[in-house]
């Protein structure tokens, strides 16, 4: 029984979703300030870990870091049609890289755990 | 929240405070200029008491070891007694062995370390000079082929290092030294991947280094240097760059003049605009970023949507003139 982890491709399959991911998110004018920042290479880590998350891999996340880090966020009007576009180009780049739809449908769902702590619901 | 312990006195943290924000809400002079972990120039020396493994990261062994660390990426945990840096510790002593004007806003000195340095091309140092002003410079010099440092000062009208340096400091003359730091390098392993380079100002200097050093490598792939100031005569290194031209083939110069005037066989307009133009698909490329910290910002961004792989971005954006005063 492997994990969806190791199924997806593991850490490989993070390094090739993370550039085609935080591309679709920076390109994306209804989001791309959340994610403007003056240092891109710790805004591109970030979205690594959230991937390996995601994809079912190690993480120390906890619900509370995930308030704790998205309330200036949130306090800026990050709302759920936001969180929907991140989703949704999550969703675009595990089919852009030919993932079968079984696991998107898994990462989907772990992605969609997230959404009460990221919006601080 | 924990206290910062400085020359005897308990400074209290506020939530989120950094080291360095404490101690300049309390209106204490410690150096600082980049705020982001990369220009070092805010290492303090840790007493008492731990500091993050986050502040610690880019130090060298010997200085982790020894509890320095970066203020400006600290948030301790508890309790903590600090110092400036112990010079001998940090710095080593440099000697002024050559200074020339290239154009006239930027000098060429060439230091001397009594004991070499052993660095890469590309990488930067912090010089401070006897009234404690602390700046990064980079450096333009290849260890290989080059047997002294060098460095590239342009005169800025806010920056009193670069004032200083240029009228006071000559041949002959030590300088407090720590470094080498950075990681904008070039990375051997792939000798045919293209590579394009912008800088902007003195952000050609550590450039200069690393195109030396990639050349020296026998670097098979195209690279593109574009090269961008305000004025033609701010172009302070067009006929050695010319030169190299001529003598790589696979070496392209572009000299770029965002300014009013108008000169033959130099590109009109700002050196990121020119390049982005001409490579509008930069998948598989690597890149060098150098100078002014807004055409670093806006041209990693640009890059990257472009195709670059985040990884093959290097960059050295310069920090704002700022001291202690």
């Amino acid at each position: 029984m492997s994990t969806l982890f190791e199924k997806i491709g593991g850490e490989g399959a993070v390094d090739a979703a993370v550039d085609i991911f935080y591309r679709k998110v920076l390109a994306d004018d209804s989001i791309s300030h959340f994610f403007e920042t003056t240092d891109m290479e710790a805004q591109h880590a970030k979205q690594k870990s959230f991937l390996t998350m995601a994809f079912g891999g190690p993480n120390n996340y906890t619900g509370t870091d995930m308030r704790t880090a998205h309330a200036p966020l949130v306090a800026k009007g990050l709302n759920e049609s936001h969180f929907n576009a991140v989703a949704g180009h999550l969703q675009a780049t595990l089919e852009e890289l030919n993932v079968p739809a079984d696991l998107i449908a898994e990462v989907m769902a772990i992605a969609a755990s997230t959404k009460d702590d990221v919006l601080g619901l | 929240m924990p206290n910062i312990i400085y020359q005897g006195k308990a400074y209290l943290g506020e939530v989120d405070e950094t080291v360095l924000d404490t101690l300049r809400r309390n209106g204490i002079q410690v150096p600082f200029s980049c705020r982001a972990g990369s220009c070092q120039t805010c290492m303090l020396h840790c007493q008492k008491g731990e500091v993050t493994e986050r502040s610690q990261k880019d130090l060298k062994p010997a200085l982790k070891k020894l509890n320095y660390f970066l203020a400006c990426q600290c948030q301790p945990e508890q309790d903590i007694e600090v110092t400036l840096p112990d010079d001998e510790d940090v710095y080593v002593s440099a000697r002024c062995v050559e200074k020339q004007q290239l154009s006239p806003t930027v000098w060429r000195f060439r230091l001397e370390t009594a004991v070499p340095m052993f660095y890469h091309a590309g990488q930067f140092v912090n010089l401070k000079n006897e009234a404690g002003w602390l700046r990064s410079y980079s450096l333009a010099s290849l260890p290989a082929e080059d047997e002294h440092l060098e460095i590239q000062v342009r005169r800025m009208p806010e920056g009193q290092m670069s004032h200083w340096l240029i009228d006071e400091f000559d041949v002959g003359m030590h300088i407090d030294l720590e470094g080498p730091n950075g990681h904008c390098i070039y990375t051997d392993g792939e000798p045919v991947k293209p590579i394009l380079m912008v800088g902007t100002g003195t952000g050609l200097a550590p450039l200069i280094g690393i195109l030396r050093d990639a050349l020296h490598q026998k670097h098979t792939g195209p690279i593109n240097l574009y090269h961008g100031v305000r004025t033609a005569e701010e172009l302070y290194l067009h006929d050695n760059l010319n030169a190299l031209a001529k003598q790589y083939s696979n070496f392209h110069y572009h000299a770029c003049v965002s300014g009013e005037e108008v000169v033959d066989g130099i590109n009109a307009g700002r050196a990121a605009d020119i390049a982005m133009r001409a490579y509008p698909d930069l998948k598989g490329y690597r890149l060098f970023l150098c100078g002014a910290p807004a055409m670093v910002r806006e041209m990693r961004k640009n890059a990257f949507l472009a195709g670059a792989s985040m990884p093959d971005i290097s960059a050295d954006a310069f920090t704002e003139p700022e001291h202690l005063s």
